[in-house]
């Protein structure tokens, strides 16, 4: 997803060896995504599913704060 | 010894082969207080082995902190994946694509998958994702948290 939008950057994050943004952003399983620091998401979805929850609360031309 | 099987090893060459783009890894750590920095390098010491289009720069947090916040790095282990578009001469371009601590098991395989992309394999996303991704407009920072199993 970064790859298709120069406004995207992705993060893969080592959970155990960072404990401190894992309880942050209270991840008690894994796969979770956190997107802006708001959404979140658990678990693999469908491809589709996972882009649209990704940016469920942005508009659909764009983000708006 | 390698950390990768030789089958695997093959299998790893093959992939790379194809890629049609230079891409340099930028690997964030520091010399004390680092558990996982001296594992993480000899992870990421594999990859130059198995094709000549891959690299490694080694960026010190400590003694670099400026470049390490140009990438918006600011713990170690790290890695940014980075390429070229086309000739050795041009400028490298972040793919924004980052790992944060050890990339073993299940996140070597994503460390792979993202050093092909940025490598020139076509996206696997579907048109109607592109399309969507295209539209954003704002800076979206995405976390995905995983563990080595």
């Amino acid at each position: 997803m970064a790859f298709a939008s120069p406004h995207i950057t992705a993060y893969a994050v080592e959970a155990t060896e960072y404990p401190d943004l894992a309880r942050r952003y209270r991840v008690n399983g894994v796969p979770k995504t956190v997107v802006n620091e708001e959404i979140e998401i658990m678990g693999a979805l469908p491809e589709a599913d996972f882009v649209e929850q990704s940016l469920a609360k942005f508009p659909q031309l764009g983000i708006e704060n | 010894m390698a950390l990768i099987s030789a089958s695997d090893q093959n299998k790893l060459r093959e992939a790379f082969a194809d890629m049609t783009r230079r891409v340099r890894l930028v690997f964030f750590t520091q010399t004390l207080d680092c558990d996982t920095c001296v594992q993480t390098r000899q992870i990421l010491d594999e990859l130059p082995l198995l094709s000549d289009k891959i690299t490694i720069d080694e960026v010190n947090l400590i003694l670099e902190g400026e470049k390490a916040a140009a990438f918006g790095v600011d713990r170690v282990p790290a890695v940014a994946i980075t390429f070229q578009q086309a000739s050795p001469d041009d400028a490298w371009t972040d793919s924004r694509i980052r790992f944060l601590g050890t990339p073993a098991g299940y996140e070597f395989i994503s460390l792979v998958q993202g050093v092909l992309l940025a490598g020139g394999r076509p996206s696997q996303l579907s048109d109607a994702s592109r399309n969507r991704l295209a539209a954003v407009n704002r800076p979206v920072t995405m976390q995905v948290f995983t563990t080595p199993t």
